[in-house]
């Protein structure tokens, strides 16, 4: 293909947010020639939606906080499912991270004595989410967006060209992961220019994955466009795993009304912040849905709830900020019993809790997201709330340490790298998932590079295929025949996987739901698209469809084998919570006898979860651990031999 | 409710194009967004418009309403009567890509040519000590969501190419006031504002500050300050002096 412009780079990074900006950063600090690729315009990524904040163990609010109650708190929260690495060096590298920023020319809100602030959230023992306002993603974003600025601006200093060793090329979409057609390793990256239209390939030894989650799949949503999958179906079509697929965080609380705003979000920190959910009784419901495995650990009446805002030594904290999946389904549960709002949600309450200039300050775009948005205003009345799809848990299989994927050369993190959260994140432990694994992911991949004695060359075959496999919808099989519209299968495939893989779910229901996602994998080879290459919007989303298709599956093949509710997949034919699976995995891959190269068909296969480290199962109680484990789990527990 | 709206949107590229019509269903509740995106669902598929959040916290979905630089998917139907032909075109100091998509580059390569925050020597991260009174000023710049339309708005860039190459525009005159105001930065950035980002030729009529779809008062708060500085440090370099060197030790 003579038209299709070439790159090389030592590095390349697959998405500008929070992951791939520090992943950008780290390697281009360690001397590697850097390439950014993403859909959006620099800056614009999905981190700069994130509101309430950055969890890091810095101590600055409660001085007993530490990485080891972060940790614990982390593991509670994924429901003692996540890779008990990544959370161990989530919590112990968090603060490094946040600082680094402050030293890259962050503003975090301060405390009295000038540190940085600190917020509670669900699931969080002490107050410990680093935050600006409620566009905590916004700072993060700029300061990452104006570090990059500033390395172009040394390496221009030093050869006249800003973009000698780190370039972004923004809107410009990755279709396909390319590979050395003799050992299969990673070589590079197949895409097109958003703009013109044009093909462009990228050759490199090291590619970074960080293109964030799925949430486009589903109907009710506060993700943005961008989140098609396209990371997770790349990584396999190109031959790597994916983890814990069938758990997908939905947020307890997404806007309800107006139609045209359902599921854009209300930021947590309106409960850390003393906002409360209330019924149509106007009765504070969240104190009867505590958990057995949380009993305890949350206050039992509202006089307590409200005394620990002030006095976190001496009251427990409110059950409206148990962990999110809890909070989604006690939610979903009151609107079901005929207690909802108006509109199909419930109320959250900041009015009448805290003066108006207070509300103003502390949530600023929130005050602003309702009055422009619903003409509503939160300082006089309360919010209509209700669940939205918010966070895939599950993605790229990886190694703790380095981010490397199964497939040699291929690194991911972010919200696309699965194992952190286990089976539910907690509110702020994305943004520090961001940075802490966008660099290690950056140092694995930098390290990979140095090690290889020759560079992997680009199969020109798998070019040709991917050039073929873009435009085939401007020549779709159907022929004169009108084709299918992609508008319309992304809007079915939203139906489906929001009514019959969402947040409740049943074997029928996904049986049912991986019937559908067929059907349209079928109707998808005749999308046609109208017009030219460029700048045409049909035509993208007509590709992005590939991906949320095969992740769909992935997602619904997962949900289906796991039978019991933990976290972000709650099954009303196995309600309980089930020892034996917590010490198993659901491992999704490309199925290896399937050739078709539009969308390809998954495999999920169970495998053992790696044993906690001895010292780190010591961090917790015994009595604790035996809500979770199985008793052969915990011989080695010091507590002594499990009842 | 549910009626059916009169569009006219901008169709084209770089050669040229026209307004074209559209009569299209409008709900309640509704932004300017959503209707152009069931013009794409509809009607024409191919339709260019960039957007990303659909939440106003983004920046991508600038375009020209009725004239007016604005948020696409901030700007309700509600405003609009029913029977009203709303009109939509790129905004228009710069150049078009297709349809409501323009090229802003421009802005990326001025966000380059600001020198970045330079802290201090003599601080590790995480000994940071700031006031919250004293960030409070960056803080506010810092909102910005970088849409672009105060650089569209302002009179001196718009149908002035001419004053491009000399011209940061207030968004990028804000930053340059952001790091000034930084309590821990300590570049001086006061002489290249005036002599190198074209502070001079804003003659403050606060167009830029009516459109930020943030509130930032860009003027008020940014332009005119970093004018008082440059014109303090014109009369009196020595009065600057002393007040830079008791900042830094500060
Ligand atoms: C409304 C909202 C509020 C949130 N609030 C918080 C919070 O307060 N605290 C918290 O910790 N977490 C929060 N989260 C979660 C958190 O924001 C995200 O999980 C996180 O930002 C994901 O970052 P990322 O770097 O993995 O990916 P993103 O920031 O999503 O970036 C993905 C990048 O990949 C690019 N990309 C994708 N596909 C391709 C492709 N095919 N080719 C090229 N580029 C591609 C995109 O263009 C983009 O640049 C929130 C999420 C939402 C939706
Ligand atoms: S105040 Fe200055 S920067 Fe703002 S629009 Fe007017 S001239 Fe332009
Ligand atoms: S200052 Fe306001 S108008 Fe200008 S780019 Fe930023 S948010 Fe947009
Ligand atoms: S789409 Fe993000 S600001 Fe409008």
């Amino acid at each position: 293909m003579t038209e299709t412009e070439r790159h090389d780079y030592d590095v390349l990074v697959i998405g500008a947010g929070g992951a791939g900006l520090r992943a950008a950063i780290e390697a281009r600090e360690r001397g590697l020639r850097t390439a950014i690729v993403c859909k959006s315009l620099f800056g614009k990524a999905h981190t700069v939606m994130a509101e309430g904040g950055c969890a890091a163990a810095m101590g600055n609010a409660n001085s007993r906080d530490s990485w080891q109650v972060h940790f614990r708190d982390t593991m509670r929260g994924g429901k003692f499912l996540n890779s008990w690495r990544m959370a161990e060096l989530h919590a112990k590298e968090a603060p490094d991270r946040v600082w680094e920023l402050e030293s890259w020319g962050a503003l975090f809100d301060r405390t009295a004595d000038g540190r940085i602030s600190q917020r509670n959230f669900g699931g969080h023992t002490y107050p410990r989410l680093a935050h600006v306002g409620d566009r905590t993603g916004l700072e993060l974003i700029r300061t990452l967006q104006q570090r990059i600025v500033a390395l172009q601006q040394a390496d221009h200093a030093e050869t006249g060209d800003y973009e000698a060793r780190l370039r972004v090329f923004a809107e410009c979409t990755v279709t396909e992961l390319l590979t050395d057609a003799s050992t299969g390793a990673v070589a590079g990256a197949f895409g097109y220019w958003r703009e013109s239209g044009r093909f462009v390939v990228f050759s490199a030894p090291a590619v970074v994955l960080a293109t964030g989650g799925i949430g486009k799949s589903f109907q009710v949503t506060s993700n943005s466009w961008e989140y098609t999958g396209d990371g997770q179906a790349l990584a396999m079509r190109a031959g790597a795993s994916l983890v814990d697929m069938e758990f997908v965080q939905f947020h307890p609380t997404g806007m309800v009304w107006p139609p045209s705003v359902k599921g854009i979000l209300v930021t947590e920190g309106v409960r850390g912040d003393g906002g409360v959910l209330k019924n149509s009784d106007g009765e504070r419901f969240m104190f009867g849905y505590v958990p057995d495995v949380f009993t305890g650990q949350y206050a039992q009446s509202e006089d307590e709830a409200d005394r620990w805002y002030e006095d976190q030594e001496n009251n427990r904290r409110t059950p409206d900020l148990l962990p999110r999946d809890e909070v989604a389904r006690a939610i979903n549960t009151e609107v079901k019993e005929g207690r909802g709002s108006e509109h199909g949600g419930v109320y959250l309450d900041i009015a009448s809790r805290m003066p108006a200039a207070e509300i103003q300050r502390r949530l600023p775009s929130m005050y602003h997201q309702f009055k422009e948005l619903a003409d509503v205003d939160i300082t006089a009345e309360a919010m209509e709330v209700g669940p939205t799809c918010h966070y895939v848990m599950g993605g790229i299989a990886v190694d703790p340490d380095t981010g490397a994927s199964t497939l040699p050369g291929l690194y991911a993190a972010g919200e696309c790298a699965g194992g952190m959260h286990g089976s539910n994140r907690l509110g702020g432990n994305s943004l520090s998932d961001l940075l802490v694994f966008g660099r290690r992911a950056g140092l694995g991949a930098a390290g990979y590079v140095a090690g290889l004695a020759s560079r992997p060359p680009v199969d020109e075959a798998g070019v040709d295929a991917a050039a073929a496999m873009a435009l085939a919808p401007f020549d779709p099989p159907s022929g004169d025949l009108p084709g299918e519209n992609p508008y319309a299968l992304h809007a079915e495939l939203q139906q489906a996987m929001n009514d019959l893989v969402g947040i409740i779910r049943t074997e029928a229901e996904m049986t049912a739901a991986l019937d559908r996602l067929d059907e349209l994998r079928t109707r998808v080879r005749d999308v046609a698209v109208e017009g030219h290459r460029q700048y045409n919007p049909g035509w993208h989303l007509a590709l992005d469809l590939r991906n949320m298709l095969m992740v769909g599956e992935a997602v619904a093949s997962s949900a289906l084998r796991r039978t019991e509710s933990r976290g972000g997949h709650t099954r009303e034919d196995y309600p309980a919570l089930d020892p034996q699976w917590r010490h198993r995995v659901l491992v999704t891959r490309r199925a290896p006898d399937d050739p078709d190269p539009v969308v390809p068909r998954v495999v999920v296969e169970e495998a053992e979860r790696d044993p906690m480290r001895p010292d780190l199962l010591e961090l917790f109680d015994l009595p604790e651990l035996e809500k979770y484990y199985t008793a052969p789990e915990l011989v080695t527990h010091p507590g002594g031999e499990p009842a | 409710m549910t009626h059916t709206g009169r569009f006219r949107l901008w169709r084209g590229d770089a050669e040229g194009g026209a307004l074209t019509d559209f009569d299209v269903e409008v709900n309640d509740g509704e932004v300017v967004l959503d209707v152009i995106h069931r013009i794409q669902a509809t009607q024409a598929p191919d339709l260019a418009v960039r957007w990303n959040c659909k939440a106003g916290k983004c920046g991508s979905c600038s375009a020209e309403i009725d004239g007016r630089p604005r948020l696409m998917c901030m700007t309700r139907m509600s405003q609009f009567a029913p029977q009203d032909v709303v009109t939509v075109t790129p905004m228009r100091t710069f150049p078009v890509i297709r349809d409501l998509v323009t090229d802003v580059s421009f802005n990326y390569a001025k966000a380059r040519e600001v020198p970045a925050f330079t802290p201090p020597a003599d601080l590790a991260p995480g000994e940071y000590r700031m006031a919250q009174a004293d960030v409070q000023r960056s803080q506010e710049f810092r909102k910005c969501i970088e849409c672009f339309l105060c650089q569209d708005v302002c009179h001196v860039v718009r149908d002035h190419e001419e004053n491009k190459p000399a011209f940061a525009g207030p968004r990028f005159l804000m930053r340059i006031a952001e790091l000034e105001l930084h309590p821990l930065d300590v570049a001086d950035r006061v002489p290249a504002a005036q002599d190198e980002h074209g502070l001079g030729l804003c003659n403050i009529t606060k167009c830029c500050t009516d459109v930020c779809p943030e509130g930032i008062k860009i003027t008020d708060n940014a332009l005119i300050p970093m004018k008082e500085r440059v014109a303090d440090r014109r009369y009196d370099p020595v009065v600057w002096l002393g007040r830079t060197i008791r900042r830094r030790r500060g």
